[in-house]
Protein backbone atom coordinates (compact mmCIF):
# COMPACT_ATOMS: atom_id res chain seq x y z
CA UNK A 1 0.00 0.00 0.00
CA UNK A 2 1.26 3.44 -0.86
CA UNK A 3 1.47 5.97 1.92
CA UNK A 4 -0.84 8.93 1.44
CA UNK A 5 1.00 12.17 0.71
CA UNK A 6 0.75 14.98 3.26
CA UNK A 7 -1.34 16.98 0.80
CA UNK A 8 -3.92 14.24 0.52
CA UNK A 9 -4.08 13.94 4.27
CA UNK A 10 -4.57 17.68 4.61
CA UNK A 11 -7.31 17.66 1.98
CA UNK A 12 -9.16 14.67 3.39
CA UNK A 13 -8.78 15.38 7.12
CA UNK A 14 -11.51 18.04 7.48
CA UNK A 15 -14.11 15.92 5.70
CA UNK A 16 -13.15 12.80 7.60
CA UNK A 17 -13.48 14.76 10.84
CA UNK A 18 -16.91 16.08 9.81
CA UNK A 19 -18.07 12.56 8.97
CA UNK A 20 -16.78 11.30 12.30
CA UNK A 21 -18.71 13.94 14.24
CA UNK A 22 -21.90 13.23 12.27
CA UNK A 23 -21.70 9.48 12.85
CA UNK A 24 -20.79 9.80 16.53
CA UNK A 25 -23.48 12.45 16.99
CA UNK A 26 -26.07 10.06 15.55
CA UNK A 27 -24.89 7.26 17.83
CA UNK A 28 -25.00 9.60 20.80
CA UNK A 29 -28.59 10.53 19.94
CA UNK A 30 -29.62 6.88 19.65
CA UNK A 31 -28.24 5.71 22.98
CA UNK A 32 -30.21 6.08 26.16
CA UNK A 33 -32.12 4.28 28.85
CA UNK A 34 -35.37 4.73 26.98
CA UNK A 35 -35.56 2.84 23.70
CA UNK A 36 -36.51 5.40 21.07
CA UNK A 37 -38.04 2.72 18.85
CA UNK A 38 -40.54 1.79 21.53
CA UNK A 39 -41.98 5.32 21.66
CA UNK A 40 -44.56 6.71 19.29
CA UNK A 41 -43.77 9.73 17.12
CA UNK A 42 -44.52 12.76 19.33
CA UNK A 43 -43.05 11.15 22.44
CA UNK A 44 -39.86 10.23 20.61
CA UNK A 45 -39.61 13.75 19.24
CA UNK A 46 -40.12 15.17 22.71
CA UNK A 47 -37.35 12.97 24.12
CA UNK A 48 -34.99 13.90 21.33
CA UNK A 49 -35.63 17.62 21.63
CA UNK A 50 -35.47 17.89 25.38
CA UNK A 51 -32.74 15.41 26.21
CA UNK A 52 -30.85 13.63 23.45
CA UNK A 53 -30.23 16.60 21.19
CA UNK A 54 -29.18 18.95 24.00
CA UNK A 55 -26.75 16.38 25.32
CA UNK A 56 -25.21 15.71 21.94
CA UNK A 57 -24.98 19.40 21.16
CA UNK A 58 -23.41 20.04 24.56
CA UNK A 59 -20.81 17.34 23.95
CA UNK A 60 -19.90 18.72 20.54
CA UNK A 61 -19.73 22.32 21.72
CA UNK A 62 -17.72 21.55 24.84
CA UNK A 63 -15.30 19.22 23.05
CA UNK A 64 -14.75 21.53 20.11
CA UNK A 65 -14.27 24.67 22.16
CA UNK A 66 -11.89 23.12 24.67
CA UNK A 67 -9.77 21.64 21.88
CA UNK A 68 -9.61 25.04 20.20
CA UNK A 69 -8.78 26.71 23.52
CA UNK A 70 -5.88 24.30 23.92
CA UNK A 71 -4.72 24.87 20.36
CA UNK A 72 -4.66 28.63 20.77
CA UNK A 73 -2.91 28.47 24.12
CA UNK A 74 -0.17 26.14 22.98
CA UNK A 75 0.47 28.37 19.99
CA UNK A 76 0.55 31.64 21.82
CA UNK A 77 2.74 30.18 24.55
CA UNK A 78 4.92 28.55 21.87
CA UNK A 79 4.85 25.47 24.02
CA UNK A 80 3.00 22.28 23.18
CA UNK A 81 2.33 21.43 26.80
CA UNK A 82 0.44 24.62 27.60
CA UNK A 83 -3.32 24.12 27.75
CA UNK A 84 -6.21 25.31 29.92
CA UNK A 85 -5.45 22.50 32.37
CA UNK A 86 -1.70 23.15 32.54
CA UNK A 87 -1.78 26.94 32.69
CA UNK A 88 -4.13 27.32 35.63
CA UNK A 89 -7.04 28.48 33.48
CA UNK A 90 -9.38 25.67 34.56
CA UNK A 91 -8.55 25.97 38.23
CA UNK A 92 -8.88 29.73 38.18
CA UNK A 93 -12.28 29.37 36.53
CA UNK A 94 -13.29 26.95 39.28
CA UNK A 95 -12.22 29.47 41.91
CA UNK A 96 -14.39 32.01 40.13
CA UNK A 97 -17.33 29.64 40.11
CA UNK A 98 -16.84 29.01 43.82
CA UNK A 99 -16.80 32.75 44.49
CA UNK A 100 -19.94 33.15 42.42
CA UNK A 101 -21.63 30.32 44.29
CA UNK A 102 -20.68 31.65 47.70
CA UNK A 103 -21.21 35.36 47.21
CA UNK A 104 -24.04 35.39 44.71
CA UNK A 105 -26.17 32.49 45.81
CA UNK A 106 -28.76 31.68 43.22
CA UNK A 107 -27.10 33.82 40.55
CA UNK A 108 -28.04 33.12 36.94
CA UNK A 109 -25.75 30.79 35.02
CA UNK A 110 -24.59 33.62 32.84
CA UNK A 111 -23.52 35.61 35.92
CA UNK A 112 -21.53 32.62 37.09
CA UNK A 113 -19.94 32.34 33.68
CA UNK A 114 -18.99 36.00 33.80
CA UNK A 115 -17.39 35.70 37.22
CA UNK A 116 -15.60 32.47 36.28
CA UNK A 117 -14.37 34.22 33.13
CA UNK A 118 -12.89 37.08 35.12
CA UNK A 119 -11.02 34.63 37.32
CA UNK A 120 -9.93 32.47 34.38
CA UNK A 121 -8.57 35.56 32.64
CA UNK A 122 -6.75 36.77 35.73
CA UNK A 123 -5.35 33.31 36.47
CA UNK A 124 -4.09 32.87 32.93
CA UNK A 125 -2.68 36.38 32.81
CA UNK A 126 -0.68 35.68 35.92
CA UNK A 127 0.70 32.55 34.26
CA UNK A 128 1.69 34.53 31.18
CA UNK A 129 3.33 37.24 33.27
CA UNK A 130 5.31 34.69 35.26
CA UNK A 131 6.47 32.77 32.18
CA UNK A 132 7.58 36.01 30.57
CA UNK A 133 9.89 36.54 33.51
CA UNK A 134 11.55 33.15 33.06
CA UNK A 135 14.88 33.65 31.34
CA UNK A 136 15.15 30.26 29.70
CA UNK A 137 11.81 29.20 28.32
CA UNK A 138 12.30 25.54 28.94
CA UNK A 139 9.85 23.16 27.27
CA UNK A 140 8.99 21.55 30.60
CA UNK A 141 9.56 24.40 33.03
CA UNK A 142 6.80 26.56 31.58
CA UNK A 143 3.92 24.06 31.96
CA UNK A 144 5.40 22.98 35.29
CA UNK A 145 5.03 26.55 36.48
CA UNK A 146 1.46 26.48 35.18
CA UNK A 147 0.73 23.28 37.08
CA UNK A 148 2.14 24.74 40.28
CA UNK A 149 -0.02 27.80 39.79
CA UNK A 150 -3.04 25.60 39.08
CA UNK A 151 -2.29 23.68 42.28
CA UNK A 152 -2.26 26.90 44.26
CA UNK A 153 -5.59 28.05 42.79
CA UNK A 154 -7.08 24.67 43.46
CA UNK A 155 -5.84 24.48 47.03
CA UNK A 156 -7.42 27.85 47.68
CA UNK A 157 -10.66 26.68 46.15
CA UNK A 158 -10.62 23.48 48.19
CA UNK A 159 -10.03 25.37 51.41
CA UNK A 160 -13.05 27.60 50.96
CA UNK A 161 -15.17 24.85 49.44
CA UNK A 162 -14.47 22.71 52.50
CA UNK A 163 -15.51 25.46 54.87
CA UNK A 164 -18.66 26.08 52.90
CA UNK A 165 -19.48 22.41 52.52
CA UNK A 166 -19.08 22.60 48.75
CA UNK A 167 -16.35 19.99 48.34
CA UNK A 168 -18.59 17.72 46.33
CA UNK A 169 -19.69 20.48 44.03
CA UNK A 170 -16.05 21.40 43.48
CA UNK A 171 -15.27 17.85 42.44
CA UNK A 172 -17.95 17.93 39.79
CA UNK A 173 -16.55 21.16 38.37
CA UNK A 174 -13.30 19.40 37.59
CA UNK A 175 -14.92 16.35 36.11
CA UNK A 176 -17.17 16.84 33.13
CA UNK A 177 -20.49 15.09 33.39
CA UNK A 178 -23.17 15.36 30.75
CA UNK A 179 -25.76 13.12 32.36
CA UNK A 180 -27.71 16.06 33.73
CA UNK A 181 -27.87 17.90 30.42
CA UNK A 182 -31.37 18.62 29.23
CA UNK A 183 -32.91 21.47 27.33
CA UNK A 184 -32.34 24.71 29.23
CA UNK A 185 -29.20 23.47 30.96
CA UNK A 186 -26.57 23.65 28.27
CA UNK A 187 -27.28 26.71 26.16
CA UNK A 188 -24.40 28.71 27.63
CA UNK A 189 -22.13 26.30 25.79
CA UNK A 190 -23.08 28.05 22.55
CA UNK A 191 -20.99 30.94 23.86
CA UNK A 192 -17.97 28.67 24.00
CA UNK A 193 -18.76 27.38 20.52
CA UNK A 194 -19.09 30.93 19.27
CA UNK A 195 -15.75 31.87 20.81
CA UNK A 196 -14.09 28.93 19.10
CA UNK A 197 -15.70 29.78 15.77
CA UNK A 198 -14.64 33.39 16.18
CA UNK A 199 -11.08 32.22 16.72
CA UNK A 200 -11.07 30.97 13.14
CA UNK A 201 -11.29 34.55 11.90
CA UNK A 202 -8.00 35.31 13.61
CA UNK A 203 -6.32 32.00 12.79
CA UNK A 204 -3.59 33.61 10.70
CA UNK A 205 -2.79 36.10 13.41
CA UNK A 206 -2.52 33.33 16.00
CA UNK A 207 -0.13 31.45 13.75
CA UNK A 208 1.94 34.60 13.30
CA UNK A 209 2.01 35.31 17.04
CA UNK A 210 3.07 31.70 17.56
CA UNK A 211 6.16 32.46 15.48
CA UNK A 212 7.25 35.01 18.07
CA UNK A 213 6.70 38.66 18.91
CA UNK A 214 9.31 40.04 16.51
CA UNK A 215 8.02 37.90 13.66
CA UNK A 216 4.47 39.10 14.25
CA UNK A 217 5.49 42.74 14.63
CA UNK A 218 7.45 42.71 11.38
CA UNK A 219 4.36 41.74 9.41
CA UNK A 220 2.21 44.28 11.20
CA UNK A 221 0.38 41.95 13.57
CA UNK A 222 -0.34 43.58 16.92
CA UNK A 223 1.22 40.96 19.14
CA UNK A 224 -0.25 42.10 22.43
CA UNK A 225 -3.72 42.42 21.01
CA UNK A 226 -3.55 38.94 19.50
CA UNK A 227 -2.20 37.52 22.75
CA UNK A 228 -4.96 39.10 24.79
CA UNK A 229 -7.63 38.15 22.29
CA UNK A 230 -6.44 34.55 22.05
CA UNK A 231 -6.16 34.08 25.78
CA UNK A 232 -9.54 35.76 26.17
CA UNK A 233 -11.13 33.25 23.80
CA UNK A 234 -9.47 30.34 25.60
CA UNK A 235 -10.52 31.67 29.00
CA UNK A 236 -14.09 32.21 27.84
CA UNK A 237 -14.41 28.69 26.46
CA UNK A 238 -12.89 27.27 29.65
CA UNK A 239 -15.10 29.31 31.97
CA UNK A 240 -18.26 28.33 30.11
CA UNK A 241 -17.36 24.64 30.07
CA UNK A 242 -16.36 24.55 33.74
CA UNK A 243 -19.57 26.29 34.80
CA UNK A 244 -21.90 24.36 32.54
CA UNK A 245 -20.60 20.78 32.52
CA UNK A 246 -17.26 20.71 34.35
CA UNK A 247 -13.71 20.67 33.07
CA UNK A 248 -12.68 18.05 30.53
CA UNK A 249 -9.26 16.74 31.54
CA UNK A 250 -6.49 16.35 28.92
CA UNK A 251 -8.66 17.35 25.98
CA UNK A 252 -7.07 20.74 25.34
CA UNK A 253 -3.68 19.14 25.64
CA UNK A 254 -3.86 16.02 23.51
CA UNK A 255 -6.21 16.93 20.68
CA UNK A 256 -4.21 19.92 19.38
CA UNK A 257 -1.00 17.93 19.68
CA UNK A 258 -2.31 15.01 17.68
CA UNK A 259 -3.88 17.16 14.99
CA UNK A 260 -0.89 19.48 14.53
CA UNK A 261 1.43 16.49 14.45
CA UNK A 262 -0.35 15.31 11.33
CA UNK A 263 -1.38 18.58 9.72
CA UNK A 264 1.31 21.06 10.80
CA UNK A 265 0.89 24.34 12.62
CA UNK A 266 -0.93 26.58 10.18
CA UNK A 267 -3.98 27.39 12.29
CA UNK A 268 -6.11 28.35 9.34
CA UNK A 269 -5.88 24.72 8.33
CA UNK A 270 -5.77 22.90 11.66
CA UNK A 271 -8.26 24.86 13.75
CA UNK A 272 -11.44 23.40 12.22
CA UNK A 273 -10.05 19.88 12.31
CA UNK A 274 -8.95 20.34 15.91
CA UNK A 275 -12.45 21.45 16.86
CA UNK A 276 -14.03 18.45 15.13
CA UNK A 277 -11.59 15.95 16.59
CA UNK A 278 -12.16 17.44 20.04
CA UNK A 279 -15.90 17.01 19.58
CA UNK A 280 -15.41 13.44 18.37
CA UNK A 281 -13.24 12.47 21.30
CA UNK A 282 -15.76 13.83 23.77
CA UNK A 283 -18.62 12.08 21.99
CA UNK A 284 -16.75 8.76 22.02
CA UNK A 285 -15.89 9.03 25.69
CA UNK A 286 -19.45 9.94 26.60
CA UNK A 287 -20.85 7.06 24.55
CA UNK A 288 -18.43 4.63 26.17
CA UNK A 289 -19.37 5.94 29.59
CA UNK A 290 -23.02 5.36 28.80
CA UNK A 291 -22.75 1.82 27.45
CA UNK A 292 -20.12 0.32 29.77
CA UNK A 293 -22.39 -0.17 32.76
CA UNK A 294 -25.72 0.41 31.03
CA UNK A 295 -28.27 1.47 32.26
CA UNK A 296 -25.99 3.39 34.62
CA UNK A 297 -23.38 5.92 33.52
CA UNK A 298 -19.72 6.59 34.09
CA UNK A 299 -19.01 10.31 33.84
CA UNK A 300 -17.45 11.47 30.62
CA UNK A 301 -14.66 13.24 32.51
CA UNK A 302 -13.50 9.97 34.02
CA UNK A 303 -13.34 8.20 30.66
CA UNK A 304 -11.52 11.12 29.04
CA UNK A 305 -9.12 11.10 31.96
CA UNK A 306 -8.24 7.46 31.38
CA UNK A 307 -8.06 7.71 27.60
CA UNK A 308 -6.29 11.06 27.76
CA UNK A 309 -3.54 9.96 30.11
CA UNK A 310 -2.85 6.91 27.93
CA UNK A 311 -2.72 9.00 24.76
CA UNK A 312 -0.58 11.59 26.47
CA UNK A 313 1.95 9.01 27.60
CA UNK A 314 2.05 7.49 24.13
CA UNK A 315 2.58 10.94 22.71
CA UNK A 316 5.50 11.74 24.99
CA UNK A 317 7.10 8.31 24.61
CA UNK A 318 6.68 8.12 20.86
CA UNK A 319 9.95 7.17 19.27
CA UNK A 320 11.74 10.08 17.65
CA UNK A 321 9.17 12.48 18.98
CA UNK A 322 9.87 16.17 18.90
CA UNK A 323 9.87 16.60 22.66
CA UNK A 324 13.14 14.73 22.88
CA UNK A 325 14.79 17.53 20.92
CA UNK A 326 13.63 21.07 20.55
CA UNK B 1 14.45 58.15 3.54
CA UNK B 2 14.87 56.55 6.97
CA UNK B 3 15.97 58.82 9.75
CA UNK B 4 17.30 57.44 13.01
CA UNK B 5 17.30 60.08 15.67
CA UNK B 6 19.53 59.49 18.69
CA UNK B 7 18.44 55.87 19.11
CA UNK B 8 19.55 54.55 22.47
CA UNK B 9 19.31 51.19 24.19
CA UNK B 10 20.84 50.09 27.48
CA UNK B 11 20.87 46.83 29.33
CA UNK B 12 21.57 47.63 32.95
CA UNK B 13 24.67 49.82 33.07
CA UNK B 14 25.75 48.85 29.53
CA UNK B 15 24.64 51.18 26.75
CA UNK B 16 24.71 48.94 23.69
CA UNK B 17 23.39 51.51 21.23
CA UNK B 18 24.44 54.98 22.19
CA UNK B 19 22.44 57.84 20.68
CA UNK B 20 22.94 56.72 17.09
CA UNK B 21 21.63 59.13 14.45
CA UNK B 22 21.70 58.18 10.79
CA UNK B 23 19.98 58.94 7.54
CA UNK B 24 19.49 56.12 5.07
CA UNK B 25 19.00 57.10 1.44
CA UNK B 26 15.89 56.38 -0.60
CA UNK B 27 17.62 53.81 -2.74
CA UNK B 28 20.81 51.84 -2.53
CA UNK B 29 22.64 49.22 -0.52
CA UNK B 30 23.96 50.17 2.91
CA UNK B 31 26.07 47.67 4.81
CA UNK B 32 26.67 47.71 8.54
CA UNK B 33 29.85 46.04 9.71
CA UNK B 34 31.53 45.73 13.07
CA UNK B 35 32.76 43.20 15.62
CA UNK B 36 30.50 40.90 17.65
CA UNK B 37 28.59 42.81 20.26
CA UNK B 38 29.05 46.16 18.52
CA UNK B 39 25.28 46.76 18.62
CA UNK B 40 24.48 46.12 14.95
CA UNK B 41 21.54 43.79 15.60
CA UNK B 42 20.27 46.00 18.38
CA UNK B 43 20.37 49.03 16.11
CA UNK B 44 18.48 47.24 13.35
CA UNK B 45 15.91 45.92 15.84
CA UNK B 46 15.35 49.39 17.26
CA UNK B 47 15.04 50.90 13.80
CA UNK B 48 12.42 48.32 12.85
CA UNK B 49 10.42 48.68 16.12
CA UNK B 50 10.78 44.98 17.05
CA UNK B 51 12.79 46.10 20.08
CA UNK B 52 11.70 48.98 22.26
CA UNK B 53 14.12 51.91 22.36
CA UNK B 54 15.03 53.68 25.59
CA UNK B 55 15.22 56.96 23.73
CA UNK B 56 15.21 58.32 20.22
CA UNK B 57 12.98 58.10 17.20
CA UNK B 58 12.73 56.59 13.75
CA UNK B 59 10.91 57.85 10.70
CA UNK B 60 10.59 56.18 7.32
CA UNK B 61 9.21 58.34 4.53
CA UNK B 62 7.88 60.62 7.24
CA UNK B 63 6.05 57.79 9.05
CA UNK B 64 6.80 57.59 12.76
CA UNK B 65 7.96 53.97 12.83
CA UNK B 66 7.87 53.56 16.60
CA UNK B 67 4.36 54.92 17.07
CA UNK B 68 2.45 54.47 13.83
CA UNK B 69 0.12 51.47 13.52
CA UNK B 70 2.30 48.43 13.06
CA UNK B 71 0.51 47.37 9.92
CA UNK B 72 1.14 50.67 8.18
CA UNK B 73 4.83 50.36 8.98
CA UNK B 74 4.89 46.76 7.75
CA UNK B 75 4.07 47.85 4.22
CA UNK B 76 7.06 50.17 3.95
CA UNK B 77 9.71 48.53 6.08
CA UNK B 78 10.64 44.89 6.71
CA UNK B 79 13.23 43.23 8.90
CA UNK B 80 15.03 39.91 8.73
CA UNK B 81 16.40 38.94 12.11
CA UNK B 82 19.74 37.35 12.76
CA UNK B 83 18.19 34.28 14.35
CA UNK B 84 14.93 32.50 13.92
CA UNK B 85 13.51 30.64 16.87
CA UNK B 86 10.40 28.74 16.12
CA UNK B 87 8.97 25.37 16.85
CA UNK B 88 6.09 25.88 14.45
CA UNK B 89 5.78 23.30 11.72
CA UNK B 90 4.78 25.26 8.66
CA UNK B 91 5.90 24.87 5.09
CA UNK B 92 8.28 27.15 3.23
CA UNK B 93 5.39 28.46 1.16
CA UNK B 94 3.29 29.18 4.25
CA UNK B 95 6.22 31.06 5.76
CA UNK B 96 6.79 33.12 2.63
CA UNK B 97 3.05 33.83 2.40
CA UNK B 98 3.26 35.51 5.79
CA UNK B 99 5.32 38.16 4.05
CA UNK B 100 2.13 39.16 2.26
CA UNK B 101 0.16 39.57 5.46
CA UNK B 102 0.54 43.36 5.68
CA UNK B 103 -0.84 43.66 2.15
CA UNK B 104 -3.59 41.06 2.13
CA UNK B 105 -4.39 40.48 5.83
CA UNK B 106 -4.36 36.76 5.29
CA UNK B 107 -6.38 36.49 2.09
CA UNK B 108 -3.93 36.10 -0.72
CA UNK B 109 -4.64 38.08 -3.86
CA UNK B 110 -3.29 37.01 -7.26
CA UNK B 111 -0.69 39.73 -6.82
CA UNK B 112 0.33 38.11 -3.53
CA UNK B 113 0.71 34.73 -5.14
CA UNK B 114 2.89 36.23 -7.83
CA UNK B 115 5.07 37.93 -5.20
CA UNK B 116 5.39 34.67 -3.27
CA UNK B 117 6.32 32.70 -6.38
CA UNK B 118 8.86 35.34 -7.34
CA UNK B 119 10.42 35.40 -3.88
CA UNK B 120 10.65 31.60 -3.85
CA UNK B 121 12.32 31.63 -7.25
CA UNK B 122 14.75 34.40 -6.20
CA UNK B 123 15.89 32.27 -3.30
CA UNK B 124 16.10 29.04 -5.26
CA UNK B 125 13.34 27.52 -3.16
CA UNK B 126 10.76 26.56 -5.74
CA UNK B 127 11.51 22.86 -5.31
CA UNK B 128 11.43 23.12 -1.53
CA UNK B 129 8.24 25.17 -1.31
CA UNK B 130 6.07 22.44 0.21
CA UNK B 131 8.67 21.23 2.71
CA UNK B 132 8.19 22.02 6.43
CA UNK B 133 10.79 24.56 7.54
CA UNK B 134 11.92 22.44 10.48
CA UNK B 135 13.14 19.78 8.07
CA UNK B 136 15.40 22.12 6.10
CA UNK B 137 19.14 22.61 6.38
CA UNK B 138 20.35 25.79 8.06
CA UNK B 139 21.07 27.55 4.79
CA UNK B 140 17.81 26.46 3.21
CA UNK B 141 15.89 27.75 6.20
CA UNK B 142 17.80 31.04 6.06
CA UNK B 143 16.80 31.40 2.41
CA UNK B 144 13.18 30.73 3.33
CA UNK B 145 13.19 33.60 5.82
CA UNK B 146 14.92 35.86 3.30
CA UNK B 147 12.24 34.91 0.76
CA UNK B 148 9.56 35.88 3.25
CA UNK B 149 11.04 39.35 3.66
CA UNK B 150 11.38 39.70 -0.12
CA UNK B 151 7.73 38.71 -0.55
CA UNK B 152 6.83 41.50 1.86
CA UNK B 153 8.12 43.74 -0.92
CA UNK B 154 8.71 46.86 1.16
CA UNK B 155 10.64 49.89 0.01
CA UNK B 156 13.00 49.62 2.98
CA UNK B 157 14.46 46.20 3.69
CA UNK B 158 16.58 45.64 6.79
CA UNK B 159 18.51 42.37 6.86
CA UNK B 160 20.53 41.19 9.84
CA UNK B 161 23.24 38.89 8.56
CA UNK B 162 21.27 37.55 5.61
CA UNK B 163 24.28 35.52 4.47
CA UNK B 164 24.25 33.39 7.63
CA UNK B 165 24.63 29.72 6.78
CA UNK B 166 24.62 30.35 3.03
CA UNK B 167 27.16 28.70 0.74
CA UNK B 168 29.07 31.08 -1.51
CA UNK B 169 26.85 30.32 -4.49
CA UNK B 170 23.71 31.36 -2.65
CA UNK B 171 25.49 34.16 -0.82
CA UNK B 172 26.68 35.73 -4.06
CA UNK B 173 23.31 35.16 -5.70
CA UNK B 174 21.61 36.95 -2.80
CA UNK B 175 24.01 39.89 -2.88
CA UNK B 176 23.48 40.26 -6.63
CA UNK B 177 19.74 40.11 -6.12
CA UNK B 178 19.85 42.81 -3.43
CA UNK B 179 21.96 45.00 -5.69
CA UNK B 180 19.44 44.50 -8.50
CA UNK B 181 16.48 45.30 -6.25
CA UNK B 182 18.19 48.52 -5.27
CA UNK B 183 19.11 49.46 -8.83
CA UNK B 184 16.03 48.34 -10.71
CA UNK B 185 13.26 48.79 -8.18
CA UNK B 186 14.75 51.63 -6.24
CA UNK B 187 14.65 49.81 -2.91
CA UNK B 188 16.76 50.87 -0.01
CA UNK B 189 18.48 47.88 1.56
CA UNK B 190 20.32 47.94 4.86
CA UNK B 191 22.17 44.81 5.80
CA UNK B 192 24.53 43.64 8.50
CA UNK B 193 27.51 41.75 7.12
CA UNK B 194 30.53 40.12 8.66
CA UNK B 195 32.18 39.49 5.33
CA UNK B 196 33.67 42.92 4.66
CA UNK B 197 34.44 41.91 1.07
CA UNK B 198 30.80 41.39 0.21
CA UNK B 199 30.17 44.77 1.80
CA UNK B 200 32.97 46.22 -0.28
CA UNK B 201 31.79 44.75 -3.58
CA UNK B 202 28.06 45.48 -3.31
CA UNK B 203 27.48 48.50 -1.08
CA UNK B 204 27.02 52.13 -1.87
CA UNK B 205 27.78 52.94 1.70
CA UNK B 206 29.36 51.12 4.63
CA UNK B 207 28.64 51.98 8.25
CA UNK B 208 31.04 50.55 10.81
CA UNK B 209 29.96 50.22 14.42
CA UNK B 210 31.87 49.54 17.55
CA UNK B 211 30.71 49.67 21.18
CA UNK B 212 27.29 50.97 20.29
CA UNK B 213 28.48 53.86 18.16
CA UNK B 214 29.10 54.53 14.48
CA UNK B 215 32.84 55.00 13.99
CA UNK B 216 33.17 54.88 10.20
CA UNK B 217 30.65 55.88 7.59
CA UNK B 218 31.28 56.24 3.90
CA UNK B 219 31.66 54.57 0.53
CA UNK B 220 33.70 51.34 0.31
CA UNK B 221 36.67 53.30 -0.96
CA UNK B 222 36.92 55.03 2.40
CA UNK B 223 35.86 52.33 4.85
CA UNK B 224 37.56 49.35 3.23
CA UNK B 225 40.97 50.74 4.01
CA UNK B 226 43.66 49.30 6.23
CA UNK B 227 43.60 51.95 8.94
CA UNK B 228 39.85 52.34 8.96
CA UNK B 229 39.31 48.59 9.33
CA UNK B 230 41.90 48.37 12.06
CA UNK B 231 40.05 51.07 13.97
CA UNK B 232 36.87 49.00 13.70
CA UNK B 233 38.18 45.54 14.44
CA UNK B 234 41.46 46.13 16.23
CA UNK B 235 43.24 43.84 13.81
CA UNK B 236 45.57 44.42 10.87
CA UNK B 237 44.10 44.00 7.38
CA UNK B 238 45.75 44.09 3.98
CA UNK B 239 43.56 45.79 1.39
CA UNK B 240 44.11 45.00 -2.30
CA UNK B 241 42.57 46.28 -5.49
CA UNK B 242 41.21 43.28 -7.34
CA UNK B 243 39.19 43.57 -10.58
CA UNK B 244 38.00 47.01 -9.53
CA UNK B 245 36.96 45.97 -5.99
CA UNK B 246 38.74 46.69 -2.76
CA UNK B 247 39.41 43.34 -1.14
CA UNK B 248 40.54 42.95 2.45
CA UNK B 249 42.78 40.05 3.35
CA UNK B 250 42.76 38.98 6.97
CA UNK B 251 43.36 35.26 6.99
CA UNK B 252 46.91 35.33 8.32
N1 LIG C 1 18.73 41.03 25.93
C1 LIG C 1 19.95 41.48 26.24
N2 LIG C 1 20.32 41.63 27.52
C2 LIG C 1 21.55 42.08 27.83
N3 LIG C 1 22.47 42.42 26.95
C3 LIG C 1 22.17 42.29 25.64
C4 LIG C 1 20.89 41.81 25.22
N4 LIG C 1 20.87 41.79 23.88
C5 LIG C 1 22.08 42.22 23.47
N5 LIG C 1 22.85 42.52 24.53
C6 LIG C 1 24.22 43.05 24.47
O1 LIG C 1 24.23 44.15 23.61
C7 LIG C 1 25.42 44.19 22.87
C8 LIG C 1 25.09 44.36 21.40
O2 LIG C 1 24.44 43.19 20.94
P1 LIG C 1 24.06 43.01 19.42
O3 LIG C 1 23.32 41.75 19.29
O4 LIG C 1 23.44 44.25 18.92
O5 LIG C 1 25.51 42.86 18.76
P2 LIG C 1 25.87 42.62 17.25
O6 LIG C 1 26.69 43.78 16.81
O7 LIG C 1 24.70 42.30 16.45
O8 LIG C 1 26.82 41.35 17.38
P3 LIG C 1 26.96 40.05 16.45
O9 LIG C 1 27.93 40.40 15.40
O10 LIG C 1 27.54 39.04 17.37
O11 LIG C 1 25.62 39.70 15.95
C9 LIG C 1 26.19 42.92 23.19
O12 LIG C 1 27.22 43.24 24.06
C10 LIG C 1 25.17 42.06 23.87
O13 LIG C 1 25.78 41.26 24.84
MG1 LIG D 1 23.99 40.65 15.51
Amino acid sequence: MRRPTPDTVAAVAPWAAVALVVVLGAVSMAIGVIDLGALDGPEARELILTSRLPRTAALILAGASMAVAGLIMQHLAQNRFVAPTTAGTVDAAAVGLLVATLLFTGAAVITKVAIALVFALAGTALFVLLTQRIQFKDMILVPLLGLVLAGVYRAGAEFFAFRAGLTQALDTWFNADFSGIIEGRYETLWLAGLAAAGAYLFANRFTAAGMGEAFATNIGVNYRLVMSGGLGIAALATAVVVVTVGAIPFLGLIVPNIVTLVLGDNLRRVLPVTALVGASLVLVCDIVGRVLIFPYEISMGLIVGVVGSAVFLAMVMRKGNRYATT
Amino acid sequence: MITLDALTKSYGPATVVDAVSLEIADAGVTSIIGPNGAGKSTLLSLASRILGADAGGVTADGVDVLNAPSRAVATILSILRQEHHTTARITVRELVEFGRFPHSHGRLTPECRAAVAEALAYCDLTDLAERPIHQLSGGQRQRAYVAMVLAQDTHYVLLDEPLNNLDMVHATALMRLLRRLADERGKSIVLVLHDVNYASAYSDRIIAMRDGAVIQDGPPSLVIAEDALEAVYGMRFRVHELDGDRVAAYYR
